[in-house]
């Protein structure tokens, strides 16, 4: 078991993309709230799932992450083997759990359960940090940090366990527009490094400012999968006209 | 003067006068609880929490029994704990009868309940918040367990608090197991069930309130201490 | 991280060094509240630790838990009043040999005012049919202690069928000092040992009303716990104990010993020696 997880950790050759989602429904309570919904993400894009409220965004990539199971449908990736597909994503929530311990000690947490040997680990973590500029933060104890930093260290968290693929559900939807470029700049800097970025988000300008693609869904169906300048000029669905004028907030 | 007057002169003589004899009881109770709780909590605190990530059958009865032992009467515990270390009981040979390790075990036995079941819902609730970050990471629920325990510390200060507080009060389990001897294993409770049965009801009063002080002086540092650690760590 | 595991161990092993009191030489004496109440214990063993330097501890229950104790093989010496169930643990193999050690007397208290009108009568079961006639409220024990055997015997003697009873009669179900509390609350009539009564503080309204009578005699015997059927008592330090307390020192210490003024207990060991 833990020899697997080395092997996992250690050997990302194989390609984990393309993603693909066949059919995929998920019902609670006798609701349908995402309803038959199939789709191929592939390397290098970045995606942006959009859509009104109860659209099924964050379903949609909890589902694809793992989190929750299909009611129907399947989420297939490249790779065949479920640990390795887990080890090599990461996830950003809207609000960041961090644990009560030091920011560093955060990131080296998020390794040690990633299989990383404990001599790695320390110098990864700060990289890390660095990257997302927080080394000069590493010894502080995470949860008295500003939420915007509290997001970036969630982010060097996911950048530490070097994913293929990061998702962000609403990852800027509680900062103030400062903290948001930021954690838009390290976004970007994840995507040039390689990383397969899947996003959801409320708020138009970021979707336009990093979007490759759109996801566009609409109470649980899939309306549109487009280039994102494609979709932006150009809508072909009414509910997406009406979303991108402001008309269509639910 | 009225009985209240003087249980309070007579606690006020008692600890102004240092009496040793005093301090001796206001030591023991302390050493016995303290060691009771700290047992107590190495087997609780993870069981409880335990109890809080893992899904298996006949887990709901496990909490409506555990919740339930909260209510453990002492005496049952103390009569349970002489039965096993009485000379004729299956324990007998090891003389732990009528000595503070005795007390000890029963009032390790005595909390274990509350320190599970206080741990088991603080660590119910963390997880609920952390669950999906944690599943996100990899970790399992088991493997989730000491971090939730750990994070889980100021909130677990009140569970040792709560055990601490029973512990200390209760009289029904040492005084079966301890005997109230004088100088070996006289407590802070037993001495007041003395007191009250030698109809010296200002000092019985006097040595509760003395015991009284002692619970809030120690709530009182751990309140102290908790907000502190939680303005420091966050 | 290193300092809270280190704080953690210091924790551990100071709860684990217990009191070094269990290295030295000891014996446990099971007894009644009414020796340990009246602080007779506390003026007679200092002067036997300082000679032999055995520690006497005293655990102090009713004689029927006392008796219950030794028999589960949890004391080396017991020290009770009732000689009927003193006598039946020595015939069942429990103990060694009875021996008496001093005496003391019941009395019948009651409140001052004496509603039942016993103040003064000098026969004890004739003073309890009159209470039990009168209907006035009487704390009892009843807890199977000596005190309690007794006050059930002086019942007996006076006729008085306690089945019939009616709510004048009050079974505390605790102690002396407890059934004493409840009497001088409630203003009820009850029979305690001298010793416990005149240490008792919380009296409130309650006196000696009748005492005096032969009936009322309190018989203390001393026994030492078979060790042969309980191989770990201590045999030698709990005779010796035995020894001391039958002997002349004993036996003086017990006759000195004052309580609120009056001589609380009586030695009688060399009167009536032991068959």
């Amino acid at each position: 078991m833990f020899l697997a997880r080395l092997v996992a950790a250690t050997a990302p050759d194989e390609p984990l993309l393309p993603l693909s989602v066949e059919n995929l429904t998920f019902e609670a309570g006798g609701t349908r709230l995402l309803d038959n919904v199939s789709l191929t993400l592939g390397q290098g894009m970045r995606t942006v799932v959009m859509g009104p409220n109860g659209a099924g965004k964050s379903l949609l990539l909890r589902l694809c992450h793992g989190l929750l199971r299909p009611t129907r449908g399947r989420v297939r990736w490249a790779l065949d083997d479920g640990e390795a597909v887990r080890r090599r994503q990461a996830f950003v929530f809207q609000r960041p759990v961090l644990l009560r311990r030091s920011t560093l000690a955060n990131v080296t947490f998020a390794l040690a359960h990633a299989g990383v040997t404990l001599r790695c680990r320390r110098d990864r973590a700060m990289e890390a940090l660095e990257r997302v500029g927080l080394g000069h933060l590493a010894g502080r104890p995470a949860r008295l940090l500003s939420g915007g930093e509290q997001q970036r260290v969630a982010l060097a968290r996911a950048w530490a366990i070097r994913p293929d693929v990061l998702f962000l559900d609403e990852a800027t939807a509680n900062l103030d527009p400062s903290a948001t470029r930021t954690i838009e700049g390290i976004v970007q800097a994840m995507h040039e490094a390689g990383v397969k970025i899947v996003l959801t988000t409320h708020d138009l300008g970021q979707a336009r400012r990093l979007a490759d693609e759109i996801v566009f869904l609409h109470k649980g169906r899939l309306v549109e999968h487009r280039p994102a300048a494609a979709f932006f000029e150009r809508p072909r669905s009414e509910q997406a006209r009406a979303f991108l004028d402001g008309r269509l907030m639910e | 003067m009225t009985e209240l007057g003087r249980a309070a002169a007579a606690a006020l003589d008692l600890i102004l006068s240092g009496d040793a004899e005093l301090a001796g009881i206001v030591g023991l109770s302390l050493q016995v609880s303290l060691s009771a709780v700290l047992i107590a909590a190495l087997v609780a605190m993870p069981a409880g929490a335990l109890l809080a990530v893992l899904r298996f059958p006949g887990r709901g009865l496990l909490v409506v029994l555990l919740n339930a032992l909260m209510g453990l009467p002492p005496v049952v515990v103390g009569l349970l704990v002489y039965l096993a270390l009485s000379r004729a009981g299956p324990l007998g040979s090891w003389g732990l009868l009528f000595t503070p390790t005795a007390m000890i075990v029963a009032q390790a036995i005595l909390v274990t309940p509350i320190i599970a079941a206080l741990t088991r819902q603080t660590v119910a609730d963390l997880q609920e918040e952390y669950r999906e970050q944690l599943a996100s990471l990899g970790v399992r629920p088991l493997a989730a367990v000491p971090a939730l325990l750990w994070d889980a510390r100021f909130s677990l200060l009140t569970a040792l608090l709560a055990g601490l507080g029973r512990a200390v009060a209760e009289v029904g389990a040492v005084i079966i197991v301890g005997g109230n001897i004088a100088g070996v294993t006289r407590v802070m409770t037993t001495a007041i069930a003395l007191e009250t049965s030698k109809g010296d009801l200002p000092l019985a009063l006097g040595l509760g309130m003395v015991l009284v002080a002692l619970a809030v002086a120690i709530n009182a540092t751990a309140f102290g201490a908790q907000g502190l650690l939680r303005r420091v760590q966050g | 991280m290193i300092a809270r595991r280190a704080l953690l161990g210091a924790l551990l092993a100071a709860s684990l060094a217990l009191p070094a009191a269990a290295a030295g030489k000891f014996i446990t004496v099971a007894s009644t509240t009414s020796t340990e109440n009246s602080g007779l214990f506390k003026a007679l063993l200092p002067a036997f630790e300082q000679k032999t330097e055995i520690e006497v501890r005293v655990v102090a229950v009713g004689t029927g838990q006392a008796i219950k104790l030794a028999q589960n093989g949890d004391a080396d010496v017991l020290l009770v009043h009732h000689k009927p169930s003193e006598e039946a643990f020595v015939a069942e193999g429990y103990g060694v040999e009875r021996r008496e050690v001093m005496y003391n007397d019941y009395v019948l208290v009651g409140p001052g005012d004496d509603p039942a009108g016993i103040a003064g009568m000098t026969d004890a079961a004739a003073a309890m049919a009159r209470l039990a006639a009168a209907g006035e409220p009487f704390a009892s024990r009843g807890d199977d202690s000596g005190t309690h055997k007794r006050e059930q015997a002086l019942w007996k003697e006076a006729g008085v069928d306690l089945e019939q009873a009616g709510d004048w009669y009050r079974e505390t179900g605790s102690g002396m000092g407890a059934t004493l509390n409840t009497a001088s609350g409630m203003n009820a009539y009850a029979l305690t040992d001298r010793g416990t009564w005149l240490s008792f503080k919380n009296r409130g309204e309650l006196e000696i009303l009748v005492e005096g009578d032969a009936q009322l005699f309190n018989q203390y015997g001393v026994i030492l716990v078979s060790p042969e059927r309980f191989p770990h008592v201590r045999k030698d330090e709990g005779q010796a104990f035995i020894d001391w307390l039958l002997g002349e020192d004993g036996q003086r210490a017990i006759a000195a010993y004052r309580l609120e003024g009056e001589q609380a207990f009586f030695p009688n060991a060399a009167r009536k020696p032991a068959s």
